[in-house]
C-alpha cells in the first residue's frame, strides 16, 4: 500500500500533531514498511472468529453508587501549565 | 553488600548486620560513582531515600515490620511517585510531578521499602532498546556499546550493575523479559490484571502489566507478594485471591510437562543461543520434567496484530497530553489547535509520534475493520493456540529473544527491524499470559534468556520452575564488571 506525504498530513491532523515536510516524507516511508508488516495478517482466515478485545474476558465490576473521590482541585491544578481562579486557561476559542 | 539480592538484604537487615540507612547510603554512593557511564537512572531520590531508610530503621527498632522493611529498590519512571518527577522517558512529562503514588509504589512504601530513584526507559515504554528516551540511551553493563533492551532498559541496567538490588518494570510486548535476557536477570511479567495498573502511565491498556527485574526467582516472588492483588482503583485488575508466591519455590519438578514451540526455534534464531536454550531444557529433563514439541501455528502473526492493537490503544491513551492540564505546553499558542499540535509535536519524540499516527490510522474511518477488528481476530487465534497448547503441556519454554544484546544504533534506521525484536514475547501479552525470562547461559560474553510461559495466574508455578533451575545452575549469579 502506498502512503503519500498528504496521507501523513491528514493522519497527523487527526492525531493533533504537526510534522515538518521532511518528517512527513520520512513518516510516509516508514508507514509503508510498517503497513507491509501489518498486512501479513490479512491472509489469515478469521471469518469464524469473534474479535478479542481483552485477554482476560470478564465483565466490568460494579461498585456501590457512593462518593469516593474527594475534591482535589487545588492539588491537581498545581501541576497545570496555566490556571486562574480554579480554571484551566487555553487560547481564546470564541471571538 | 551491594552485590546482594532482595532476599539476602532482607535477612541481613533482620540479623542487624547493617541498617537500612547504611545499605541505602552504599547504593546511593555507588549510583553517583557508576551511573554516568550507564545512564540507568533519570532521577536519584537521595533525600527521600535516606528519610525512608531512617524511618525503616526506626520502625524495625520498635518492633514488627514487613520482612522487606528497609530494602532499597528502584522504580521504572512510568510509575507515579508523589513529589518526585515521573517523566515516562518523555519531554512531555519532564516537568510532571505526580500528586499521588501508583498503587505498586504505595504498596512498596507501606511495607517500608526504600526508593533509590526512578529508572530510565524508552519514551512512554515504546521501544525495545532504550534508545527512544528523552534522557538518552541506556548502556548495557555487560558491554557499554550495546543496548540493555527495552523498554525497561534502565531498570535492567541498574539491577545488572548493582545500582539497586531489584527494580519495578512494565511489559506491554516484552519490555520486562527482553531487557532481563539482555542483562542477565530474572524478569517476571505477571498475568494481565494480576498487578494494579493504577498510577502506571498507560501505553496500551489491554496489554500493559507491571512486574519486576531481579537477581533471582526468589527475589521476584518476594516482590510479587507486595504487588499482586485486586485494586478498586483499577477495574481491570482481577479480583481473584493472591497467594504467597514464595510458598512453592521448593516444589520438585518431577512430572512437569514442558512444551517446546517449533516456531520459536525457526529461522532467525542465533545458533549458539539456541544451543544454550536447548541445554537449559535438558537441565529441566534432569530435574524430572518431560519435554515435547508443540506448535503455536499463528505466532508469526503476533507482531502484525500487536502493531495495530498497541498503537491504536496508545493513540487513545496519549490523547490526554494536550498542553492544558499537565505536562509540556508550547510557548505562545495562537489558538487552541496550535496549542494542541505544537505541545504534542514538541513534547513527543519520533517513535511516540509514529505510533500515535499508526494507531490513529488503524482506527480511522474506512480502516477500522481492516486493521483493528482484524487484529483483534488474530488476537483470538493466538489465544486459541495457547489454549490448545496448555491442554497438552504445563508450561512453554524457548528463547526470550532471537539473539543477545545488539549494538547501540544498529537497529534504529527501520522501525520494523526493531519491532521484530519482540517476536517471541509479544504473543504472551496478546494472550494475557504470565511469562518469565531467566539467565540460561553466556554467548560471546553476553547473557542469554530462557522464556517460560505459563497458564493464566500460574505465577507461583513459573517462579517455582525458575527457582529450581537457579538451584542447580549459576547463570543468574554472573554479573558484569563495572
Amino acid at each position: 500500500m502506498s502512503i503519500s506525504a498528504n496521507d501523513i498530513a491528514y493522519i497527523a491532523n487527526l492525531a493533533r500533531l504537526q510534522l515538518s515536510e521532511a518528517e512527513q516524507e520520512e513518516a510516509a516511508k516508514n508507514f509503508e514498511n510498517i503497513l507491509a508488516l501489518i498486512d501479513q495478517m490479512q491472509n489469515a482466515d478469521t471469518d469464524q472468529l469473534e474479535p478479542l478485545s481483552h485477554a482476560i474476558e470478564t465483565s466490568q465490576p460494579l461498585r456501590d453508587d457512593i462518593v469516593t473521590e474527594t475534591n482535589q482541585r487545588d492539588t491537581l491544578q498545581k501541576i497545570a501549565p496555566k490556571c486562574e481562579q480554579g480554571l484551566y486557561l487555553v487560547p481564546k476559542v470564541i471571538e | 553488600m551491594f552485590k546482594s539480592g532482595i532476599a539476602e538484604i532482607s535477612r541481613s537487615l533482620a540479623a542487624g548486620e547493617y541498617s537500612s540507612e547504611e545499605i541505602t547510603a552504599a547504593y546511593l554512593t555507588r549510583i553517583r560513582e557508576k551511573d554516568s557511564a550507564l545512564n540507568s537512572y533519570i532521577t536519584i531520590c537521595e533525600e527521600m531515600a535516606m528519610d525512608q531508610a531512617r524511618t525503616a530503621d526506626t520502625s524495625r527498632a520498635q518492633g514488627d515490620v514487613h520482612p522487606l522493611n528497609g530494602v532499597p529498590i528502584a522504580h521504572k519512571d512510568i510509575f507515579c511517585t508523589s513529589g518526585i518527577k515521573t517523566s515516562c522517558g518523555s519531554k512531555m512529562l519532564d516537568n510532571f510531578i505526580s500528586p499521588y503514588n501508583a498503587t505498586v509504589v504505595e504498596n512498596f512504601n507501606q511495607a517500608g521499602l526504600v526508593t533509590l530513584g526512578k529508572t530510565n526507559m524508552d519514551e512512554f515504554a515504546m521501544g525495545s532498546s532504550n534508545e527512544t528516551s528523552y534522557y538518552g540511551t541506556v548502556h548495557n553493563p555487560w558491554n557499554k556499546e550495546l543496548v540493555p533492551g527495552g523498554s525497561s532498559g534502565g531498570s535492567a541496567a541498574a539491577v545488572a550493575a548493582h545500582l539497586c538490588p531489584a527494580a519495578t518494570a512494565t511489559d506491554t510486548g516484552g519490555s520486562i523479559r527482553q531487557p532481563a535476557a539482555f542483562c542477565g536477570l530474572t524478569g517476571l511479567k505477571p498475568t494481565y490484571g494480576r498487578v494494579s495498573r493504577w498510577g502506571m502511565i498507560a501505553f496500551a491498556s489491554s496489554l500493559d502489566q507491571a512486574g519486576v527485574l531481579t537477581r533471582s526467582a526468589e527475589d521476584a516472588a518476594l516482590l510479587l507478594n507486595l504487588m499482586a492483588g485486586h485494586d478498586d482503583k483499577d477495574s481491570t485488575s482481577i479480583n481473584i485471591a493472591t497467594e504467597d508466591y514464595t510458598a512453592n519455590l521448593n516444589q520438585p519438578l518431577a512430572g512437569l510437562k514442558i512444551g517446546i514451540p517449533v516456531e520459536h526455534f525457526a529461522e532467525g534464531l542465533d545458533a549458539d543461543l539456541e544451543q544454550k536454550i536447548r541445554n537449559a531444557i535438558n537441565e529441566y529433563e534432569k530435574l524430572g520434567a518431560t519435554v515435547k514439541d508443540i506448535s503455536l501455528p499463528n505466532s508469526h502473526l503476533s507482531v502484525s496484530a500487536y502493531y495495530v492493537i498497541a498503537p491504536a490503544e496508545a493513540s487513545a491513551n496519549l490523547s490526554r497530553y494536550d498542553g492544558v492540564r499537565y505536562g509540556y505546553r508550547c510557548k505562545d499558542p495562537v489558538d487552541l489547535a496550535d496549542l494542541y499540535k505544537r505541545s504534542r509535536s514538541e513534547g513527543f519524540g519520533t517513535e511516540v509520534k509514529r505510533r500515535i499516527m499508526m494507531g490513529t490510522y488503524a482506527l480511522s474511518a474506512g480502516y477500522y475493520d481492516a486493521y483493528y477488528i482484524k487484529a483483534q481476530k488474530i488476537r483470538r487465534l493466538i489465544k486459541n493456540d495457547f489454549d490448545a497448547a496448555f491442554k497438552e503441556v504445563d508450561v512453554i519454554m524457548g528463547p526470550t529473544s532471537p539473539h543477545t544484546a545488539f549494538k547501540i544504533g544498529a537497529q534504529t534506521n527501520d522501525p520494523v527491524t526493531m519491532y521484530l525484536e519482540d517476536i517471541y514475547t509479544i504473543a504472551v501479552n496478546l494472550a494475557g499470559l504470565p511469562g518469565i525470562s531467566i539467565p540460561a547461559g553466556i554467548v560471546n560474553k553476553l547473557p542469554v534468556g530462557l522464556q517460560i510461559i505459563g497458564r493464566n495466574f500460574s505465577e507461583s508455578q513459573l517462579l517455582n520452575i525458575a527457582h529450581q533451575y537457579q538451584q542447580v545452575t549459576d547463570w543468574h549469579t554472573m554479573t558484569p564488571e563495572i
